[in-house]
């Protein structure tokens, strides 16, 4: 038994990790389950990363399989995903804004409550295919709207890290969940920075992939052109296992691109020499909290001390990108959520008389704040006289954030910097000016407009929190990210860092499960 | 520039929202804030630039091969509706009688 992991040992190892003793039998895939089972069970009445957690007990088949009709079953059209047994039994979390079949899926909104989808998001099959465990479905903004998940209708996430802080938004649920070891890894979905953001204020890995790598099939749709699924996982070698799974064509969505995955396991190589990096100054300028930029020049001798070029370069339409942002994003979320309207699923008021009134009354009851502000400022800058000052104009900037970065690919292999200009930030601190809120994405969605990759990681601490550090690289190119992350990752020694929360202190607190 | 109640007003019956006399008030003030913030784009001179219209270079049109494949069945289809009736969506009146 002694030289054997205990039940808090086994849900501090990564995925990769876990998969390779499940796969030694060194333990079982039900040891595995059973550990993460109880410690989220434990610390979950405290950070309240879940929205949905699967049954304790280990179903020996898997207790969510396609639907024997319809989308989803194959054989009809729908085509098959690779199955493996890369996973051999990792559990892993969902947002929920992807479709499981048969679990409850409401997309941290009160219009969703009850709301059981009929068929499987394409990431979910590929998850399942490859022999992972689904644990649940993790908490977010509603509609994936917001940077902190206090605009969930249900609860607010705390960071693990210090639970009176936002774990970050919008997949802050997923952030938490993989940081305080309540899953060994999750997904989130990234339309402006929801997974890179989160992953940088809990010290983990996250990845918004290229436009079109990763199907959007199952994923509930918030601003189109920018939403993309995306791994939140405590290493980085663990994000190229995950972005193996998940990555690859799918005619269920037509945005999907067809060649383009790779093995990324092979960009897990610690060598930077000759790599170019581009460091904008306009991501070091002012509001950057001292111990991030200083998390961030580390890390910059780090890879100069491994032979890597860093060199100053400027995005000047950086400043551009959030009110870009914030009339693109809006728009397309207010054609996407006219779907919302009471007759075919979700909520429908029961204080209606007439259609019109059935309408108006279950999205204004339905919907949360920030949902109808960014509906009312979508539908306001597409509405008659304003479309060209707004809409048009804001297509427009996007073209201009593009060609910042297109110039920097011509000299950089990667573009380096800040993921966010602070650490976590207090819960409460920001919810009522929407306008801060906003700003906190500012090095972040400007690579959602530009529909490249962006890769966060852990890079250091300041004042006991975690320091994002984002790398940003051409369209496809993840493996660049992935080697420079990795490289980083071993020559700073901060890999897989765990956060100060443990059992005994939430017990202590008279936590119930 | 800010906004005004009345504009307020339309925008929300163009969305189909019922916002009550303190969410119009609260909705004045921060779609004001953040159209002022968004109107710096208009410092930039963009007549010359193309929309952009896909974050990748421009994709082909995505067709499939037009053959009928099985959707969901009906049953499934109407299984999460609010209120449904023999197989179909039941909704509010729309059309009304005279």
């Amino acid at each position: 038994m002694s030289n054997l992991p205990t039940m808090t040992d086994l849900t501090r190892l990564t995925a990769a990790e876990t998969a390779a003793r499940i796969g030694r039998g060194e333990v079982s895939a039900q040891e595995v389950w059973d550990a993460y089972q109880a410690r989220a069970r434990a610390l979950d009445p405290v950070v309240r990363a879940y929205l949905h957690l699967e049954p304790a007990e280990f179903a020996q088949v898997d207790s969510h399989p396609d639907p024997v009709s319809g989308y989803g079953a194959g054989g009809d059209g729908v085509p098959p995903v690779p199955a493996s047994n890369v996973l051999a039994g990792v559990p892993y979390a969902l947002k929920d804004n992807m479709s499981v079949a048969g679990v409850p899926m409401t997309c941290g909104s009160r219009i969703l409550a009850g709301f059981v989808p009929p068929y499987n998001a394409t990431v979910t099959r590929r998850l399942r295919a490859a022999g992972g465990r689904f644990m649940g479905k993790t908490n977010m903004d509603e509609f994936a709207m917001g940077s902190s998940c206090e605009h969930s209708a249900y609860f607010p996430t705390h960071n693990p890290w210090r639970l009176d802080l936002v774990p970050g938004g919008s997949s802050g649920g997923s952030a938490a969940a993989v940081a305080a070891d309540m899953t060994a890894f999750a997904l989130g979905s990234d339309t402006g920075g929801s997974v890179r953001q989160p992953a940088a204020f809990c010290g983990i890995v996250g990845l918004k992939p290229t436009y079109g790598l990763v199907s959007r099939y199952g994923l509930v749709a918030f601003a189109s052109s920018l939403d993309q699924i995306g791994p939140l996982t405590k290493d980085v070698t663990d994000c190229a296992l995950v972005l193996n799974l998940i990555a690859g064509h799918d005619p269920l969505d037509s945005t999907s691109v067809a060649g383009a995955a790779q093995d990324y396991r092979a960009a897990l190589v610690p060598e930077v020499k000759g790599m170019r990096f581009g460091l904008p100054r306009e991501y070091m300028g002012e509001g950057i909290q001292p111990g991030v930029r200083a998390a961030i020049e580390r890390s910059v001798a780090a890879l100069c001390e491994m032979g890597a070029i860093v060199e100053e370069c400027s995005l000047p339409h950086t400043e551009y990108g959030v009110a870009t942002y914030y009339i693109v994003a809006p728009a397309e979320a207010s054609a996407n959520l006219a779907r919302f309207d009471g007759m075919r699923y979700g909520y429908r008021t029961p204080h209606a008389g007439d259609l019109r009134q059935t309408y108006d009354l279950t999205r204004s009851e339905g919907f949360g704040p920030e949902v109808k502000r960014r509906i009312m400022i979508g539908t306001y800058v597409l509405s008659a006289g304003y479309y060209d000052a707004y809409y048009l104009r804001a297509q427009k900037v996007r073209t201009l954030v593009q060609q910042d970065f297109a110039a920097a690919f011509e000299r950089f292999d990667a573009i380096i910097g800040p993921t966010t200009p602070t650490t976590a930030f207090g819960l409460a601190a920001k919810i009522d000016d929407p306008l801060q809120m906003y700003l906190n994405d500012v090095f972040t969605l400007p690579v959602n407009l530009a529909g490249l990759p962006g890769l966060s990681i852990p890079c250091g601490l300041s004042d006991g929190l975690p320091v994002g550090l984002q790398l940003i690289g051409p369209h496809f190119g993840e493996p660049t990210l992935l080697r420079a992350a990795y490289a980083l990752e071993c020559a700073l020694g901060v890999r897989n860092p765990k956060p100060p929360i443990q059992i005994p202190d939430v017990a202590k607190g008279g936590a119930t499960v | 520039m800010s906004i005004t109640a009345a504009q307020v007003a339309h925008v929300a019956a163009l969305a189909r929202l019922d916002l009550d006399a303190n969410a119009s008030a609260r909705m004045v003030t921060d779609l004001s804030t953040i159209l002022q913030y968004v109107n710096n784009l208009g410092k930039l001179d963009v007549d010359a630039v193309p929309p952009t219209s896909h974050a990748l270079d421009p994709q082909a049109n995505v067709l499939r091969e037009d053959i009928a494949l099985a959707g969901l069945p009906q049953a499934v289809a109407v299984a999460a509706a609010p209120a449904a009736s023999d197989g179909m969506f039941k909704v509010p009146r729309v059309v009304e009688l005279s």
